[in-house]
């Protein structure tokens, strides 16, 4: 202890700082624990509904571990309501819409980033002034054209439509605009044409940007809602989303335990592609303030 | 290519080809690049916008005939006897939903400034803040549905029982029914401004908080002349785009109240909905969707003025 010039009252107070310092911490886990649990209670609520009995569901007090595991919820579902389909549907309608999408921004985005042109800039705003008209507005005539094309309950209704994205343009082009100029200089002198110099150089050095618009446009299609009820009548052309909300409102609505297997079925997909790919997912949303369409 | 047929003229014959070469072929590659984008917009965007418009115009019940009234549907909503009243208690609902954006920022900042630290464990809490943001809305307002049941069993209730309260009929109650519907909405956007807020944050240069501390300056000091007025942008934009949102809403009225009971929960997204798509009266929804329209465009330009500024400040 070679301390003993620093007065006592000095080291008291260090010590002080530090005792303080842990207790603050502490209260901070406890505070910020507790905050979690609040939100995540409808989440453990809803998983463990999900693995209760009929009879249990309507018991009172609720009880939050089941007293008996109901596995077999997560099987019935799937007899109570063609959720199969309704998977089906929904996969292939955001992978149709996440790929078609994809193209159509890649190539307005080269075009808009790398190519001189007559018009430019008023096609350029022409393709902004879309993220204005929000999908509510043009819901009723968009609806009004699906029928006149006898799209209502295919699967043209639900993927069309969303075969473009002014803010997806405005993300690639904005990558594509850091690519050096040099090197498609370079690429043209080699011979390398105009369509190859996009797929070959151009799109595996801005692969973190599409993957995040590939992400956005997957998820924002798989979650979507309002658009997918007013096109879908028949029961085999629902979405997952739609699928839950006609299987929760109908027959009395009583089976909670299976509403809520359900719910985790639905939910799960997206949840699991956060969980994979978190990092880029935080940070895109961060940056570009995009959630859904 | 008839309009440069001039500049043409004046050069040598050989270059007409490589005009067509630099310029042309490379207008009419980018036209074709823009051209899958360009029909799904023409078709699906600029075209129902000015359709909406047109309908607006005509009373048109399917699956009769659309009949021209000019304004009809536009008076009906402002002045009818029976019409207006539901007009204007579903403007007022809007709003009163609205209510929860500034809620939710306020909450939201607030957590975020909590989760700005560095210790251990705190990607998890982020995490669980952020999970009900990405969870699909349909999924989540049946979860809520169940939460808020109005017997004795539901969750909710069993705690108001615990705390020795009467239990309540939440969301078939219409006075407790659009509270509900913003809890749950708090609930579920947090997470989203939470992450804006974080990256807000941590674009503050750490320098200014030392510099401060070292001038003395107590917590509430340091959050209002630092924190508040550098996360002056983040919070503007994170407002404006919660209000866009909140007017669009539509998911979980639809699945947790149908803009009931007696119509508390319904706002003009869903009066929209029942005008068009229960009622079939695709003349009057149309009104309503113009109107909405410009709602949300004066919003959007609020935001869009506002990111220029940010432009110029940087």
């Amino acid at each position: 202890m070679n301390n003993t010039t620093i007065p006592s009252s000095h080291r008291s107070r260090q010590s002080w700082a530090r005792i303080r310092k842990t207790l603050l911490d502490m209260l901070w886990y406890v505070v910020v624990t507790f905050l979690a649990l609040c939100v995540m209670v409808p989440f453990v609520w809803m998983i463990v509904t999900s693995l209760k009995g009929q009879n249990e569901i309507f018991t009172y007090p609720p009880t939050w571990i089941p007293q008996d595991w109901q596995w077999k919820n997560y099987i019935d579902v799937w007899q109570e309501a063609p959720f199969g389909r309704y998977f089906l549907n929904s996969t292939f309608v955001a992978l149709m819409v996440t790929v078609g999408q994809l193209t159509s921004c890649i190539l307005a985005g080269f075009a808009f980033a790398r190519m001189e042109f007559k018009g430019k800039n008023f096609m350029f705003l022409l393709f902004l002034s879309t993220m204005m008209i929000s999908s509510q507005v043009t819901l009723v005539p968009s609806y009004l054209i699906m029928r006149s094309f006898d799209w209502i309950d295919h699967y043209q209704a639900l993927i069309v439509p969303f075969l473009a994205n002014a803010f997806g343009v405005f993300m690639i082009r904005q990558s594509f605009r850091t690519v050096p100029k040099e090197m498609e200089e370079a690429a043209k002198l080699d011979g390398c044409g105009r369509l190859r110099f996009l797929v070959q150089i151009m799109l595996p050095l801005c692969k973190p940007i599409l993957a995040s618009q590939a992400l956005f446009a997957f998820m924002g299609n798989w979650n979507s809602y309002l658009w997918p009820l007013i096109v879908t009548n028949q029961d085999e052309m629902r979405t997952v989303q739609i699928g839950l909300r006609y299987f929760v409102s109908g027959e009395g609505g009583t089976k909670w335990g299976l509403y809520m297997v359900a719910a985790v079925l639905v939910s799960l997909p997206v949840i699991v592609i956060y969980f994979l790919v978190q990092k880029t997912f935080v940070e895109s949303m961060a940056s570009t303030g995009l959630k859904d369409i | 290519m008839t309009t440069t047929s001039t500049d043409v003229s004046q050069l040598p014959p050989k270059q007409k080809g490589s005009w067509w070469r630099r310029w042309g072929e490379e207008t009419f590659s980018a036209y074709l690049f823009l051209l899958p984008s360009l029909v799904i917009f023409i078709t699906f965007t600029f075209f129902p916008a000015a359709y909406s418009m047109v309908v607006s115009l005509f009373r048109w019940n399917m699956p009769s005939k659309p009949m021209f009234v000019g304004f009809e549907n536009y008076i009906y909503l402002f002045t009818d006897a029976i019409e207006a009243p539901l007009f204007w208690k579903s403007f007022l609902n809007t709003f009163y939903f609205a209510l929860g954006v500034p809620i939710n920022l306020v909450i939201s900042l607030l957590i975020a400034i909590l989760l700005n630290r560095r210790l251990a464990g705190v990607g998890i809490f982020r995490t669980a803040f952020f999970l009900p943001t990405i969870t699909s809305m349909a999924a989540v307002s049946v979860v809520w549905l169940w939460l808020f049941h109005p017997a004795d069993y539901g969750l909710f209730n069993s705690w108001l029982i615990a705390l020795g309260l009467p239990i309540q009929r939440w969301l078939r109650d219409p006075v407790l029914a659009m509270p509900c519907l913003i809890g749950m909405g708090v609930w579920y956007g947090m997470g989203y401004n939470i992450i804006i807020f974080l990256a807000g944050l941590q674009s503050i240069p750490q320098t200014y908080y030392e510099a401060a501390k070292i001038d003395g300056a107590s917590p509430i000091a340091l959050f209002r002349h630092i924190t508040w007025p550098l996360l002056g942008p983040t919070l503007f934009y994170v407002l404006t785009v919660g209000m866009i949102n909140s007017l669009k809403a539509f998911t979980e009225i639809d699945v947790m109240t149908q803009g009931g009971p007696l119509g508390s929960t319904t706002t003009l997204a869903y009066l929209l909905y029942e005008n068009a798509f229960q009622f079939f009266q695709m003349g009057k929804a149309s009104a309503i969707a113009v109107l909405l329209f410009i709602m949300l465009l004066l919003l959007t330009w609020i935001q869009f003025r506002f990111v220029d500024r940010k432009v110029h400040y940087e």
